[in-house]
């Protein structure tokens, strides 16, 4: 037996406390096997004892949640019997390593976690941050991610329906992967991971443990050095015919009465879904380790235990159920087998050969995690001296629409199947969040990811804000009634004091948003240490929302006709700091715009209802955001193939700020009949301006530039061509 | 009378049968039976349909282990009786690689995965499969790996001499050029049947585009096939 020493301790990420309070909760000293669960159980990735305390303060409830965060993924009721099950979740580390596995096991662990709850995926959305394209890793990363995503949840059959992806330096060694699914479940048909009943048995199904994974969890609970890629033994493989197995035996197991509790081996593999399923459930485990289907030989029980290899289940079934259980797996080609029993100890007693290996108690070990309230320190940031440069109001456009970030995205949405499942209304190129019809229905649920990390790195509190925000309007913008988020926070080493600062603030405006939004947060992540060689991510918390669309018919995404008139409801102020504008100048300093919830609520609630109302005047809606005014009508012209004729009201006096200012809480509406809008806006007291009417096929704004459409399109296509073809 | 009933295989792996069972119920007005692959009996043999997916992963060669499947066997007997059998997407890959059908589905022209509309020129009206569809160019979906046709000269001077190319990738007004071929295939070649006309395999998706529109075009080719039965 190998004798625990310090430097076995600090291997395994257990600080010296940490390794105190271990022998204090067992009252001896652990072996390997036990100090191994430890370190995985308190890893920062499966314990958030850094976040812990201030994941808290977020508001998770409300009249439409039906789960909060704490189960496999968040739900909300949508009506009709039926619910949402949606999460999102971070494969940062793993896809800095190796792109293809790492981001297809990404999506395929979400989509676990999705349908664990009873739920049919019913569509995949994702988060990309990549570094710089200059950076010499950048395009293999994209490619690999794109691939990775795209051909896992192709085979499964799940469309990929939207998401962002966005360059910026501060991801050159730290690229950001998040995937979301959503997923559809009767409400009376919704599976926990609460174990219960002594001696009910524990079945494994699904792929076969190999050595694959071990301390994966570990390694996305430390930051990245010179010698990150000797990782690579601990990025899973991804297998998607096995997950679409496991996901129909699931579904056609879960039709009869046989489960009592099921959990996807995730990150810590067996360690964790054990662990959890029965802290929960308040009870206790035998697991037999003899009785893993095991893929290499010889794996120690240490290994078995830590192994994260892909597309495995642990459920407790009702014993009169096994036969008929182990008959489905077997239909659909699955390994599965009897590995445990629950029981009345308390206690985790872990067998291999006949002999008792390792014994540890649940409770403390899952519950009593360390919590940190580590210390924080608002960051100084300093900004590069760099020479300003000018730009015209026409190559400020065409600069920003040819850009990294904003042009057009194709080369990545064509490889993710997206028609699959034919609910599939608006893929995220077509509308401001992907709109996804509730089968057999009218209903439909719109999806959106959002995050501007530059706002977040000058403002964390205020930039995490205006991520909650955006998410909303992109709803409203759809035509839905946003419900609830997801959300997924990818930030540095918390050991930090600035960093740390980082993540409270932006809880915070995730917090204050969401309460004043009615936007409670049911499920998310954090991904901490995102950093290499003492350089950190930009902070970067993703918000995952989605909203109910009561007749599909009210969804207009991003189309407009000829002759139609688009107005801006909201306030212009002309907000350039941190905007696309001013970055391309090299300003990089200053604030995010302000951001007034009463005003977001006023406008996105005045929008909703007249898309409601006025259903068969709206023709189209768009949020604006970053690039403000000008981008947001370029980009209806791009994606509608149709001119505009844009008139600059008379009273603007810079029309530079007024076209790129970056001012919150702002729609474009497109409409075939102006009188009536006008008259709804006046009475409810909106801000509402006139700004184009559609027509021709010339971008024009009168008395400044003219382009024609087709020109726009191609600056909006050129840099992907000519970054992924060189 | 009771309505007749159709039959679509299923392989693990399959991911488009719920669509296509969808759509062929309520455009072709007949009830589905799904077989599973490992049965070896077909029962309803008015019509089978292969769907698309990634049956048993595409490992080896899309389609290439579904073609020794039970069901697959029985599907290759009926087909020397002349029912009508429809592949769509990897149920054409399957049908190439059961050598009911002319040539092969290999990677795509830039070795990525493609999904997007793609219209499609019907270039042989005269099929039991394509004759009651009103349009020459129609829009359907596209999403495959390896949806590149490809085969020997001689065999694609027989496939044209014989009118078995059905289904080219066009533009919106029927041109058929480079620039409008999303994979790379021999001649734009979308879709082809086998020589006795009983067979049609197709890489675009008809069952995706059934949907929130009564205009699409899938619905007209569904419709067009209940003469069939």
């Amino acid at each position: 037996m190998i004798k625990i020493n310090k430097r076995i301790v600090s291997e395994h990420g257990i600080s010296e406390d940490e390794f105190k309070l271990i022998k204090e909760i067992l009252q001896r000293e652990p072996n390997l096997l036990e100090l191994g669960i430890f370190s995985v159980m308190w890893s920062e990735h499966c314990s958030y004892k850094s976040t812990k305390k201030w994941l808290k303060t977020l508001p998770t409830s409300g009249e439409k949640v039906i789960c909060g965060p704490g189960e496999n993924a968040g739900i909300i009721d949508i009506g009709d019997n039926e619910a949402i099950v949606f999460k999102m979740e971070s494969h940062n580390h793993p896809s800095f390593i190796e792109p293809y596995q790492g981001a297809a096991t990404g999506v395929g662990g979400i989509m676990r976690d999705v349908f664990t709850m009873g739920a049919r995926p019913i569509a995949n959305l994702n988060s990309l941050r990549f570094g710089s394209p200059k950076h010499p890793k950048t395009k293999q990363l994209l490619s690999g991610v794109v691939k990775g995503i795209g051909d896992y949840g192709n085979c499964v059959g799940i469309p990929t329906v939207g998401g962002e992806c966005n360059f910026h330096e501060s991801y050159n060694n730290n690229i950001l992967v998040n995937a979301m699914c959503i997923g559809l479940v009767k409400k009376n048909k919704i599976f926990y991971s609460i174990a219960k009943g002594s001696g009910n048995p524990i079945i494994y199904v699904g792929a076969k443990t190999g050595r694959d994974g071990i301390h994966g969890a570990t390694m996305a609970s430390a930051e990245f050095d010179d010698h990150s890629q000797d990782s690579r033994p601990q990025v899973q493989v991804g297998d998607p015919f096995m997950e679409k197995l496991l996901l129909e035996s699931c579904q056609e197991l879960m039709k009869e009465d046989a489960i009592i509790a099921i959990q996807d081996m995730g990150a810590a593999g067996l360690t964790s879904s054990s662990f959890e399923m029965a802290s929960k459930g308040s009870c206790g485990v035998k697991l037999f380790l003899d009785k893993v289907p095991c893929r290499e030989d010889k794996m120690t029980p240490y290994e078995m235990m830590l192994s994260e290899t892909q597309e495995r289940m642990l459920m407790v079934i009702k014993p009169s159920k096994i036969k008929s259980t182990l008959r489905v797996f077997k239909k659909w080609g699955l390994e599965a087998a009897e590995i445990g029993v629950i029981t009345k100890t308390g206690n985790m007693e872990i067998f291999f050969n006949n002999s008792l290996v390792g014994n540890l108690p649940i409770k403390p070990l899952a519950d009593s995690s360390p919590e940190y309230d580590r210390p924080s320190e608002k960051p100084f940031i300093k900004f590069k001296k760099e020479n300003h440069k000018n730009f015209s109001i026409k190559s400020a456009l065409i600069k920003i629409i040819s850009s990294p970030n904003h042009s057009s995205k194709k080369w990545i949405y064509h490889q993710y199947d997206r028609s699959v499942m034919c609910d599939t209304y608006f893929s995220s190129e077509q509308s401001d969040s992907a709109v996804i019809r509730v089968h057999n229905s009218t209903k439909a649920i719109a999806v959106t990811c959002d995050c501007n990390p530059i706002y977040c790195n000058s403002d964390p509190k205020l930039g995490a804000e205006i991520g909650v925000a955006e998410s909303w309007r992109n709803l409203i913008a759809s035509g839905a009634e946003p419900i609830a988020i997801t959300d997924n926070l990818n930030f540095g080493n918390p050991e930090k004091k600035e960093i740390m600062y980082q993540i409270k603030e932006a809880i915070k405006g995730i917090k204050t948003a969401c309460e004043a939004l009615n936007y409670p947060v049911v499920s998310g992540n954090v991904s901490l240490y995102n950093e290499t060689k003492n350089k950190s991510i930009f902070p970067t918390p993703v918000i995952g929302g989605v909203g109910v669309i009561k007749n599909i018919s009210q969804s207009k995404g991003l189309r407009m006709n000829d002759g139609d008139k688009i107005f801006i409801v909201g306030n212009s102020h002309g907000h350039l700091e941190l905007s696309e504008f001013n970055r391309i100048c090299n300003k990089n300093y200053g604030s995010p715009p302000p951001l007034d919830l009463k005003e977001e609520i006023k406008n996105g609630t005045f929008v909703r209802n007249f898309m409601k109302k006025h259903n068969s005047i709206v023709t189209g809606c768009h949020d604006i955001s970053e690039g403000g005014i000008i981008v947001a009508l370029a980009e209806l012209a791009i994606r509608n193939e149709k001119g505009l004729n844009i008139k600059i009201p008379l009273n603007v006096k810079n029309s530079k700020n007024w076209l790129f200012g970056e001012d919150q809480s702002r729609y474009l509406l497109i409409v075939n009949n102006e009188d009536i809008i006008k008259k709804v806006a006046k009475k409810e007291n909106i801000k509402l301006q006139e700004i184009a009417t559609v027509g021709g096929d010339k971008f024009c704004i009168i008395k400044k530039f003219e382009i024609s459409v087709k020109k726009l399109i191609k600056y909006n296509n050129i840099w992907f061509e000519n970054f992924i073809e060189k | 009378m009771p309505k007749k009933v159709v039959s679509i295989v299923v392989f693990p792996g399959s991911n488009c049968d719920r669509d296509l069972d969808i759509a062929v119920q309520k455009y072709m007005n007949v009830n589905t039976e799904l077989v599973w692959h490992d049965d070896p009996n077909i029962k309803n043999q008015e019509m089978i349909f292969i769907p698309g997916g990634f049956s048993f992963g595409d490992y080896l060669r899309s389609g290439a282990l579904a073609t020794k499947s039970p069901a697959m066997k029985e599907v290759i007997r009926l087909s020397k009786k002349g029912v009508p059998i429809i592949g769509i997407c990897n149920g054409f890959q399957i049908l190439t690689e059961c050598k009911l059908l002319d040539g092969a589905l290999i990677d795509n022209y830039k070795r990525i995965f493609i999904c997007k509309e793609n219209f499609v020129k019907i270039e042989n009206k005269n099929t039991p499969f394509t004759k009651n569809m009103h349009k020459n160019i129609v829009q359907f979906p596209i999403a495959h790996a390896q949806g590149r046709f490809y085969t020997s000269e001689d065999n694609l001077k027989r496939l044209e001499d014989n009118n078995q190319i059905v289904f080219k990738y066009s533009s919106r007004d029927g041109k058929i050029n480079k620039s409008e071929n999303p994979n790379g295939s021999m001649n734009n070649i979308a879709g082809i049947i086998n020589k006795n006309k009983n067979i049609l395999g197709l890489m675009p998706h008809p069952e995706r585009a059934v949907n929130f529109s009564e205009d699409n075009d899938g619905i007209s080719f569904f419709r067009g096939l209940q003469n069939l039965l």
